[in-house]
């Protein structure tokens, strides 16, 4: 598949490397946390409250002095794992569902879609909001919340990925071969529907993370004393004037490793998606 | 008398991925008053971009003149500074090109694509300008001018989006008019109606024409002279009915044997081989590859050389006998 | 035909705009607990109660209840705020004002930078101008709103203390209702002090709601720029003499505009979602604000009140976006 080998270009592309770079850097940090953290995330030291950065507290501490280096550290495990299970939520489902549209058509079509439609009708965040508060605000019902919104954009992408590839010959000729509608479905249409998928849970990645930081804000996501980054911004908003450092930091984190997925998606539309290439 | 253009020693190069590429490589002619020149010559030869480089409309930043001067009325277009050559284009020295269907904007009217030149170059008001505007529809032959004047391009047919586009070239009486395959677009019996209504301005006007196109057919309805361009350089020049009867290019006559004739019967011939790359172009004649007559001589420059009266070619081996 | 197709689109929007009230209604539903407990709060005595669950037809089918649910939003009547026990339609509207003025603003904001920035880039392509403001834009699109808008409370409110953090207009400085929206209010007062007032609160929650959709239009504007400066049309224009500020702003934005329009409407959400995080960083009485705080004093009526006014907000100006497309796009305009 000479799609697949496009992704040579990747190397060439500055936007992907840098976002390559900026992601596996938040990657190492998430999975040598205990090793390079300097302090333990959750143990309050209330002797050195809101101290500003320091040679032993490089992003100073917060209200209750922790260190705020050593809670960015591990929450990049967190934000990570929001990253991919939320996508992971979204993607299944959502893939599933454009499938079953684009392939069948007609009514199951538009049952999917106007339900689709109906998901979409709201503002991401505050569907998002809604759902964690209905369940209860905390990062698991976070995940699912962010996974649940994104569903529609996959399926949408899928069903017309789908919609294309049922005209061309090679699937209506296995079609009157007599294969069977799951084998066509997963084993000739799925794969060819895949760089557009890739392209879009990359980005999606820094979605999530985005929007799951915002819920942790909002104080709907992950719960104190957990060091998500949203949740550790919400606390730092309280002390903005005092100690602006409590915020900077965090917030920081969730703008690099967004810009990560970001760069690093842009670069894969690039080589995967020639229809999309930006001039 | 002077002609109103002329071209001497222009070279235009393209930047590209794989190296510079000359599209136009030395190209001299002229124009007179009220004369209309064809260039004739197959798709990559050089001729559009000869064409664009008259009024520098060439796609920035990857094409730029290298050399050679574009004198209008004694001025070196080449040398002349941006505000000046716009004063020129669409004003003096106009333009068609080969798409009528996206050659016009799609979001205004036409009544305002025309208005444009005519308040820009001739200062005319709105009023007077759209009064203007619904004449020179009147003149290329659009029926209800005062209610097309109103439409959008896609509202109209090929050929009166064509018309209309000739009528924004009239617009401020130009003392040359460019066409760029004015007809390639259009429907046989259209193309004809076209050509008919260049020539008929044409006298009424007065304008030089400089008519660019690969088709024979389209030149020996409307031209007075023809040059043949291959690979970036002009290969033969004479007058119509000069080159119609004694091409002396090998490859001026393949344009002519690939031609339909009358009462022929099978499969026409056709020029063996492909117009080369630009960037590998072979030493000496670019067209020896594809040259029944080619020999070792022709890996040399060939010379230009006046085989008749007013009749040039640039081949080492002219033909002598007539068709 | 326009008539047509707007008919056509009402009638999707009516039909979006039910699902999402289902929708609304299962999800209320599916919170554990009495829904009338639930709507009026832990402390409701007894009689109210019973009231509220006649009232809802809790005792009755889920199909009765919800017949019940749609003529009373269709009647206008979103229910009693648990809060405040005012009518929540009521409560909705006046901070509904509130996030307009925002949203305007930001919208403004965004699209006036974000285009600028576009065409600069596109014209001047490969040049430092283009690959430092596309670079910008990439950060805008990744921005976590919420952290720049505390960033810039305090840079320009408590390090150099020259904007308001919080609020729409100083205390005492309040003009006369007119329209509701603070800055056109003062204006018509003609207060210019309180004008005053009211853009300067009104600077940096906009310019952190108008980030994101800046950097996007920014990007859309300027790879739509680069794809009609090749087309046939733009030489045209050159080649009739136009100066070329004419033919890049006048006949290629035109039509470069279109996606940019396209784009914006789709990234609507972003905006009014965006709203909900300005709003609460920046204490603005708006909706967004409204829909948090409901949540956390559990104030359900007030909450599907809102989400049930976002989803109509985004209904609405998605056909306006529609619409506007039709009067920029002539070929669209189908002829009787």
């Amino acid at each position: 598949m000479s799609r697949w080998e496009a992704l040579k270009d990747l190397r060439q592309s500055v936007s992907a490397m840098v976002g390559l770079v900026l992601i596996l850097l938040i990657v190492v940090v998430a999975i040598m946390g205990p090793w390079i953290a300097p302090a333990d995330p959750l143990i309050p030291s209330p002797l050195i409250r809101l101290q500003g950065p320091s040679v032993e507290h490089l992003f100073g501490t917060d209200s209750l002095g922790r260190d705020i280096f050593s809670r960015v550290i591990y929450g990049a495990r967190i934000s990570l794992m929001i990253g991919v299970i939320s996508v992971t939520i979204s993607l299944i489902p959502g893939t599933l569902l454009g499938l079953l549209a684009g392939y069948f058509g007609k009514r199951i079509d538009s049952i999917i879609m106007r339900c689709m439609d109906m998901l979409l009708a709201f503002p991401a965040i505050l569907l998002a909001i809604f759902i964690t508060a209905i369940l209860e605000p905390n990062l698991t019902n976070t995940m699912v919340a962010v996974g649940i919104v994104y569903i529609p954009h996959y399926a949408r992408i899928v069903r017309a990925g789908v919609l294309s590839l049922k005209e061309q010959l090679f699937v209506q000729a296995i079609v009157h071969l007599g294969g069977s509608h799951g084998r066509i479905l997963f084993k000739h249409i799925l794969p060819n529907c895949l760089p557009p998928i890739i392209v879009y849970a990359t980005l999606g990645m820094g979605t999530a993370v985005l929007q799951a930081a915002a819920l942790g804000f909002l104080g709907l996501g992950a719960q104190p004393p957990s060091p998500e980054w949203g949740a550790m911004l919400s606390e730092g908003r309280q002390y903005i004037q005092l100690a602006p450092h409590v915020a900077a930091f965090p917030g920081a984190a969730i703008l690099i490793l967004v810009l990560g997925f970001n760069l690093f998606g842009d670069g894969l539309r690039d080589v995967l998606d020639p229809s999309l290439r930006s001039q | 008398m002077e002609p109103v253009l002329q071209i001497q020693g222009l070279k235009t190069r393209f930047a590209t991925k794989r190296g510079m590429l000359t599209a136009v490589d030395g190209v001299s002619l002229h124009v007179d008053q009220g004369e209309t020149l064809g260039i004739v010559g197959e798709s990559g030869c050089g001729k559009s971009v000869t064409a664009l480089s008259i009024l520098q409309l060439l796609p920035k930043p990857l094409a730029h003149i290298a050399e050679g001067k574009i004198l209008f009325n004694g001025q070196d277009l080449v040398k002349a500074k941006e505000s000046v050559i716009r004063d020129i284009r669409g004003n003096q020295i106009s333009m068609i090109f080969q798409e009528p269907m996206t050659s016009l904007n799609p979001v205004f009217t036409v009544g305002y694509q025309i208005m444009e030149p005519l308040k820009q170059h001739r200062g005319m008001k709105k009023a007077q300008a759209r009064q203007e505007a619904v004449q020179l529809l009147e003149l290329v032959g659009i029926p209800e001018p005062t209610a097309r004047i109103d439409d959008y391009p896609h509202q109209l047919s090929g050929g009166m989006r064509q018309r209309v586009m000739i009528a924004m070239a009239l617009a401020c009486h130009p003392a040359v008019m460019i066409a760029d395959e004015p007809t390639t677009a259009l429907d046989v019996t259209i193309q004809a109606q076209i050509l008919e209504l260049m020539k008929k301005l044409q006298q009424e006007i007065g304008m030089a024409i400089l008519l660019i196109t690969h088709d024979l057919g389209v030149v020996a309805e409307t031209c007075h002279r023809v040059m043949v361009m291959y690979a970036g350089k002009i290969v033969e020049s004479a007058d119509v009915g000069e080159l119609f009867t004694r091409p002396a290019h090998p490859y001026t006559k393949g344009l002519f044997d690939s031609l339909p004739k009358r009462g022929h019967i099978g499969a026409l011939p056709t020029i063996p081989g492909a117009v080369p790359s630009l960037l590998h172009l072979p030493p000496g004649c670019a067209f020896q590859d594809r040259c029944t007559y080619a020999d070792k001589q022709c890996s040399q420059v060939p010379p230009w050389q006046e085989v008749h009266a007013k009749h040039g070619v640039r081949c080492w081996h002219p033909l002598e006998e007539g068709i | 035909m326009t008539l047509g197709y707007i008919s056509r689109r009402l009638f999707h929007l009516v039909l979006i705009m039910f699902g999402v009230s289902v929708l609304v209604f299962l999800m209320l539903r599916m919170i554990p607990g009495d829904p009338a407990q639930l709507l009026l709060g832990e402390f409701a005595n007894p009689e109210e109660l019973e009231s509220l669950r006649a009232q809802l037809g809790l005792n009755q089918s889920l199909l009765t209840q919800y017949w019940i649910y749609l003529r009373n939003i269709i009647q206008g009547d979103l229910g009693n705020s648990l809060r405040s026990n005012a009518p929540v339609a009521g409560e909705i509207w006046v901070r509904l004002i509130a996030t307009l003025e925002l949203s305007l603003a930001a919208m403004f904001i965004a699209t006036v930078v974000g285009v600028a920035a576009g065409v600069l880039s596109a014209v001047k392509q490969r040049s430092f101008l283009d690959y430092a403001s596309m670079f910008l834009a990439l950060v805008g699109v990744s921005m976590p709103i919420f952290w720049l808008g505390l960033m810039l409370i305090y840079l320009f409110s408590v390090k150099y203390p020259i904007l308001p953090m919080m609020g729409r207009i100083t205390l005492g400085l309040e003009v006369p209702e007119m329209t509701g929206l603070m800055v056109v209010d003062s204006l018509l007062a003609g207060n210019g002090q309180a004008f005053l007032s009211a853009v300067k609160h009104l600077l940096l929650p906009s310019f952190t709601l108008a980030t994101i959709p800046m950097a996007i239009v920014a990007r859309i504007t300027r790879s739509s720029m680069l794809e009609v400066m090749s087309k046939d049309y733009v030489r045209t224009a050159r080649a009739k003499g136009m100066a070329e500020s004419v033919v890049v702003l006048r006949h290629a934005l035109r039509n470069a505009f279109l996606p940019v329009v396209t784009v914006l409407g789709l990234n609507l959400g972003l905006l009014l979602g965006g709203a909900v995080l300005t709003e609460t960083i920046f204490s603005w009485p708006g909706l967004g604000r409204y829909v948090v705080d409901s949540l956390a004093g559990r104030d359900y009526a007030a909450v599907q009140g809102c989400i049930l006014v976002f989803a109509a907000l985004m209904a609405a100006i998605n056909l306006a976006v529609d619409l506007m497309y039709v009067f920029l796009d002539p070929r669209l305009r189908v002829d009787e």
